[in-house]
């Protein structure tokens, strides 16, 4: 098994990584490996083991042979020759040779946990959106980046993964009425907001070693931030126009009070999602647009008026300029032919009764006359008005 | 004697655990972010990893830590910034008016020694620092009017929290790294209906004020406009008044007798002597 692995390091195998294996697979050795060697001769002196030893660390000789079976078998089979070589050159008495099977099995077994456990508690893949934290007995060792990473193995060293490209968000407040997030503007009034911080993890060390609980901080920061930047605005302006500012000054205050913790974090923005008044408070607000309405289209209205007298004016005008330069080439004809033109029209299309004598008026057939304009009245008919 | 231990299994595990068992007596980790009494029977022997301002990770002596076996025993103390969240609080401020605060601080626990001597756990460190925030809050806010609360004025009422209960802390071993308010409402009933309320007729009296405006906007703009008129007819007409006089009797005339559709139903006496009949009797 060992061979195996040893194989599978060739492959990829830059010369470090081989040494670095070297390294673990001594230490693997040192308390299980040595009772074999106490098995085999019974000093356990040697650092290195007898040539007789197929288990520890390999002997140039077993490598060869371990190499020729493959699959499944290669266990099977290395223990097989395992037991043939102890029994082939084997100095041992009777006594021995009893345990030897079951005692050589657990070994084996011992073995290959060791080994995996090696493997598996040194090698690390990092994800390309990780860092990786290595600690070394407790202690802060390193932090690397994306990549396979080695590390000693398990309880003395240990890796924590954490994301740093990731942006979270965290909701405060909610955009749905039933939970009101009130918060206080300058001039005592009362918005509902709901925002969203988004965040990074900056430094995953101090993100981790720094704060007991990260993100309870983060959440407790922002509200803080968002209610002293709120408290510097009139409801107003919270409402309309000042989102944008507010929205950067709490994204600086957070990021200033998380330095001073040196929290490790990265707000990368604030969006206020509803800054609302409160609904108790909601029909005054509509009213107020209704009234900017209103104004808007009593404003429409002048304007209308104000086009339509003026083209109105422009229009007479024009006609009576035109009329005037004429009259000015000839006064007297157009005058006299405006007159006539003028009574021609009116007196072609009235009712007209010429009298030659005077003081004839009051025997006229008047009644006659008013009962055919039923309308008119008869004190205008006698002016000849209307 | 190692010679039948190697060669029982059994003799072996039992060997490894008690190994184990010593290895572990002996020696502990302590972790990057926990301080560590070491404690001989009972009394305080020395302390790891112990917080310093501005240290490095790695080098603050977090790691492995010799002890002597069955006589010391270790206790763990956060090194990490903690938080202490204040109960809801009802604040009466100086022109009294109420106000619900909700509050929280940060410390670390910079003296594990004096810490552990004086409170032990962690928690009951935390409910002994709400305590104190609170009335320390209640204390500070009590002196300031409502206004003050809410104004920019806020930050140096917070550091006057802030030293009252680093004062306090110290006894403790513990450092107030921040204290915060996190929110401050009105408290429910009166005092918000009357928020409310104020909020309400702040928006009418807008309202109203805004409709008036748009009165006052339109009437500028007919007056502006009749104006206007007044001055392209004055330019034009006033060239010669007698003949404007006249154009305008002509058209008035028209409108008069004639009505919209040259519809009649004018009657007209007239007398020979009439201007327009003048010719017709040979004049």
């Amino acid at each position: 098994m060992n061979d195996k692995i040893d194989g599978s390091m060739d492959r990829r195998s830059p010369r470090g990584l081989r040494q670095f294996f070297d390294s673990i697979s001594q230490m693997a050795n040192s308390p299980w490996g040595s009772p074999g060697k106490g098995d085999d001769d019974g000093k356990g002196d040697g650092k290195r083991p007898g040539p007789r030893n197929p288990w520890v660390t390999p002997d140039p000789a077993d490598q060869r042979r371990a190499q020729k079976p493959r699959g499944p078998s290669a266990l099977d089979e290395l223990l097989r020759k395992g037991r043939g070589g102890f029994g082939g050159g084997g100095s041992g008495g009777g006594s021995q040779f009893d345990f030897g099977d079951s005692a050589k099995l657990w070994k084996w077994v011992v073995l290959a946990l060791v080994v995996a456990w090696v493997l598996f508690s040194s090698f690390h893949i990092v994800p390309p959106e990780k860092e990786g934290v290595i600690t070394r007995l407790g202690s802060y060792s390193r932090t690397v980046g994306p990549g396979v990473k080695l590390t000693w193995p398990a309880p003395i060293e240990r890796i924590r993964l954490e994301d740093v490209r990731a942006i979270r968000t965290m909701a405060i407040g909610s955009p749905n009425a039933t939970d009101e997030n009130f918060v206080l503007t300058r001039d005592q009034s009362i918005v509902d907001l709901a925002y969203e911080v988004r965040w990074s993890v900056r430094d995953p060390e101090l993100f981790f070693f720094q704060l007991a609980d990260p993100e309870g901080t983060i959440r407790e920061v922002a509200e803080s931030a968002m209610r002293a930047t709120v408290a510097n605005f009139d409801l107003v302006q919270a409402i309309g126009p000042g989102r944008v500012e507010i929205e950067a000054q709490v994204q600086q205050r957070m990021q200033e009070l998380l330095n001073q913790y040196r929290a490790g974090v990265m707000i990368q923005g604030i969006a206020i999602r509803q800054v609302d008044p409160p609904s108790q408070v909601d029909e005054a607000f509509k009213e107020v647009t209704a009234a900017r309405q209103e104004r808007e289209s009593a404003i429409n209205l002048a304007r209308a008026y104000q086009q339509q007298v003026l083209e109105r004016a422009r229009g007479d005008t024009s006609a009576f300029d035109q009329i005037y330069a004429q009259y000015q080439l000839a006064p007297e004809v157009t005058r006299k032919r405006l007159y006539y033109e003028t009574m021609e029209n009116v007196l072609s299309n009235v009712d007209k009764t010429v009298v030659e004598a005077r003081g004839v008026t009051p025997y006229l057939p008047l009644n006659e006359v008013q009962r055919r304009i039923p309308a008119t009245p008869p004190a205008a008919a006698t002016k000849g008005g209307e | 004697m190692f010679n039948s231990l190697f060669q029982n299994p059994m003799r072996l595990l039992f060997g490894a655990v008690i190994l184990l068992v010593i290895l572990s007596q002996s020696l502990a980790i302590v972790p990057e972010d926990k301080q560590a009494l070491i404690l001989r029977f009972g009394e305080i022997e020395r302390t790891v990893n112990r917080y310093k301002p501005n240290e490095e990770f790695g080098r603050s002596g977090a790691g492995l830590v010799l002890r002597v076996p069955f006589t010391d025993g270790i206790q763990y103390i956060d090194k990490r910034i903690l938080g202490v969240n204040m109960e809801r609080q009802q604040v009466l401020s100086t022109d009294q008016q109420r106000l619900q605060v909700d509050a929280f601080a940060r410390f670390r626990i910079t003296n594990p020694v004096r810490m552990y001597t004086a409170i032990r756990t962690e928690d009951k460190l935390q409910a002994q620092l709400a305590t104190i925030l609170g009335s320390s809050l209640r204390n500070e806010l009590g002196k300031r009017t409502f206004a003050t609360l809410l104004s920019p004025e806020r930050g140096a009422v917070m550091d006057n929290i802030q030293v009252a209960l680093n004062r306090e802390a110290q006894k403790y071993g513990a450092e107030i790294i921040d204290v915060r308010i996190k929110r401050a409402d009105l408290p429910e009933g009166a005092t918000l209906e009357a928020a409310y309320n104020r909020m309400r007729t702040a928006r009418q009296q807008e309202a109203i004020s805004i409709r008036a405006e748009g009165q006052k906007e339109a009437q500028i703009i007919r007056g502006s406009a009749d104006g206007e008129a007044a001055r392209i007819y004055a330019a034009s007409f006033g060239k010669d008044p007698e003949f404007y006089d006249f154009y305008r009797a002509m058209q008035s005339y028209r409108q008069t007798f004639l009505g919209e559709n040259n519809q009649g139903g004018t009657s007209i006496i007239m007398s020979p002597d009439n201007e327009y009949l003048k010719r017709f009797s040979g004049g």
